[in-house]
């Protein structure tokens, strides 16, 4: 029991009709420390209206060394954005 | 403000890792230079991250530790307004002390062994901290001129190169901006108020004036560790640069109170458009460093009582924690 | 007496157990078991505080004498304080402070739901903001005991004798006075017999849950309601009032 508590992601909504961002992290023993510690620490100033917590070793994430194999054969593939099409100016609602 | 660049363990080892080849070296640099975020699980050169380690937990370890002397006029704050400003003020040093930690365990260090390194004295905090808190008065000085210090220095290290650790600086800076705000205004107040008040205002500029100016730290021809810390573009001005910037806002702002700043030598130079002041005293502040300030034992003390006498707390806790989710999977 | 003067007084008393339970709890900052919980304390305290001056300025207005939120705190000697005993007790561990409040805060939480009923508009205003303050509080006290009365051998233990020692101070909160009886009469005001069924209610499941015992029946200590205060008051009280004390008149 030396150890201590474990990291939780915080995630917050700041208001009604935003996504949850990330904003920091928290220690807690358990889920309802982490979302009151969340609460206490990350909304003293009525950030939020809405909190997630997750413990930080459950994340699964990508790796940076393969940043180029996950990220880079999208960057080839520019018909996928509006700007790629060339449309006449006078067209309007396109 | 509170990353002094003391950095006497640390020197930059010479044991390089066999993957620190020059080609990833120079990638990373070139990384820096394009003013790109270095994120949590990129590559970095191990000195960048030993580096960061230290100065994020001397800055977490400073707000910690910044707690008490604030602290220890919150019982006694002289009506309720200033009581509850006081309280905010110390909950946000709490939390951005919480930030800082967050930000340095992304590097791969647990706030466990950081704080074990803060209460062995490994690790160091703001000099800044040793100092006494007598009178009211020094809770003004300490948001006006230690407040005002901090924001000198933390301002550019929200452009830091360490995304976590400039996502945390820019959340410190917004929550930070009442504090140097409140404090000159608790100065002003008394230096409108009784003789007495305004004699309490002075003095206590007469003692927080010199410890604040060595908050920036030794002076640039001794400090080792700022240009490499610069080319990382951890740290963006050097000591001096911004312990100069510091004085000329502030000495205005004491003239405006009516009060003396407590250096005979000081005086605006015309030409340069800068003050000129006397010798700060190094002896003095690598005294306190190094453990021997006003109240140097007394903050350590402190904070090992609260940590020793929180153990149990933690651990039954834990030991809920446990019990919890052993019958959960029954 | 005027029914003003009388919610004055009432008023004022449930700001002097704000602002002695905020000041307890303000002595323990910097000393928290973990970095969190100083957050937490702190939130909670500035609750508090913010609670007692809406209170206070609800009195002195009622009052119409002039006082202001800083007379009532500052400038008022300890027998003239009306607080319950329980709030003015020294701090003792974390298990202490805990079980504090969520005795405390129970009976309070229950006070000022009645509270936001009575047909005071000024009481009930400040009631209903307070509420949601104090419904946090209890959620966050009450898993704490759960951790602690459910957690180590020596943490059971300990927060058990916290409740024991506690108990008797629990007594006061529901014996009214001839202020508590003008206030249910004249306002729909709270009732305290009713409040102490489910008090007790609620803080034998919560104890129940800790895995703790609730207390005997005991003597029972009282005389806050009337400015009889146990010793420890009078430190509290000096620690608080020292600057304006020594210089009276003075702005700050």
């Amino acid at each position: 029991m030396k150890q201590e508590w474990p990291l939780y992601e915080v995630f917050i909504r700041t208001k009604s009709g935003l996504s949850h961002r990330h904003a920091g992290s928290v220690h807690a023993a358990d889920d309802e420390m982490a979302l009151t510690n969340a609460r206490d620490t990350y909304t003293r100033r009525s950030e939020g209206v809405s909190i997630w917590v997750v413990r930080s070793d459950r994340i699964v994430a990508s790796d940076p060394a393969e940043t180029a194999a996950f990220f880079g054969p999208a960057e080839d593939k520019i018909y996928r954005h509006p700007t790629f099409y060339d449309i006449p100016d006078e067209v309007e609602n396109l | 403000m509170y990353t002094q660049g003391l950095d006497q363990a640390g020197k930059s080892g010479t044991a390089r890792s066999a993957e620190e080849t020059p080609e990833r070296l120079e990638a990373f640099q070139a990384r820096i230079d394009a003013e790109e975020k270095i994120e949590a699980k990129d590559w970095m050169p191990e000195a960048y991250r030993r580096t960061l380690v230290r100065q994020i937990s001397q800055h977490a370890h400073s707000e910690i530790i910044g707690m008490q002397p604030e602290g220890n006029w919150l019982t006694r704050a002289p009506t309720l307004k200033r009581k509850a400003i006081l309280l905010a003020k110390v909950q946000d040093e709490a939390g951005h002390g919480l930030y800082l930690y967050g930000a340095a365990e992304t590097l791969g260090v647990s706030r466990d062994r950081m704080v074990a390194d803060l209460l062995s004295g490994k690790a160091k905090y703001s000099s800044i901290f040793n100092y006494p808190t007598l009178t009211w008065a020094d809770i003004g000085a300490i948001g006006w001129l230690v407040d005002g210090a901090a924001i000198m220095n933390q301002i550019p290290l929200c452009r830091c190169s360490y995304g976590p650790y400039s996502r945390a600086m820019i959340r410190i800076c917004k929550e930070e901006s009442f504090h140097q705000r409140q404090g000159y205004e608790i100065m002003l107040t008394l230096c409108r108020g009784t003789g007495e008040q305004k004699a309490m205002a002075q003095d206590a500029l007469n003692r927080f004036w010199w410890p604040s100016l060595m908050m920036f730290g030794p002076s640039d021809a001794t400090s080792t560790h700022s240009a490499q810390s610069m080319q990382w573009k951890i740290k963006r001005f050097s000591n001096d640069e911004l312990r100069r910037k510091f004085i000329d806002v502030t000495v205005p702002q004491a003239e405006f109170l009516g009060l003396t700043v407590p250096d005979d030598k000081l005086h605006f130079n015309r030409a340069t458009g800068h003050y000129e002041h006397s010798d700060i005293d190094w002896q003095e502040f690598y005294e306190v460093i190094s453990g021997n300030g006003p109240c140097n034992r007394q903050r350590m003390a402190k904070r090992r009582k609260a940590h020793d006498d929180g153990a149990w707390v933690r651990a039954a806790a834990q030991a809920h924690a446990a019990k919890q989710a052993a019958r959960a999977a029954a | 007496m005027t029914v003003e003067t009388d919610v004055a007084a009432y008023a004022t008393r449930l700001g002097d157990n704000a602002l002695v339970l905020g000041q307890r709890m303000i002595e323990q900052v910097a000393a928290y078991p973990e970095l969190e919980e100083e957050l937490a304390n702190a939130n909670f305290a500035l609750d508090h505080i913010g609670q007692a001056r809406l209170f206070y300025t609800l009195a002195g207005d009622l009052e119409g004498a002039g006082r202001d939120e800083d007379d009532f705190a500052f400038r008022r000697p300890e027998c003239e304080y009306r607080n319950l005993l329980i709030v003015e007790q020294p701090n003792g561990h974390f298990g202490d402070s805990i079980v504090r409040r969520v005795l405390f805060d129970s009976w309070y939480l229950l006070l000022l739901d009645a509270l936001t009923r009575c047909s005071h508009e000024g009481l009930s205003t400040i009631a209903a903001r307070a509420i949601k303050e104090v419904n946090y509080h209890l959620r966050h006290s009450s898993r704490w005991l759960v951790r602690l009365g459910d957690g180590t051998d020596e943490s059971h233990d300990r927060v058990q004798r916290s409740l024991d020692d506690l108990w008797r101070f629990t007594g006061e909160m529901f014996v009214p006075d001839v202020l508590d009886d003008e206030i249910r009469i004249t306002f729909k005001g709270p009732d305290l017999g009713s409040i102490e069924a489910t008090w007790r209610e609620r803080v034998a499941k919560i104890v129940a849950e800790a895995t703790l015992e609730m207390p005997a029946d005991q003597w029972m200590a009282s005389g806050g309601k009337q400015g009889r205060h146990t010793e420890h008051f009078g430190y509290l009280l000096s620690e608080m009032q020292y600057l304006q004390r020594t210089y009276p008149g003075a702005s700050w």
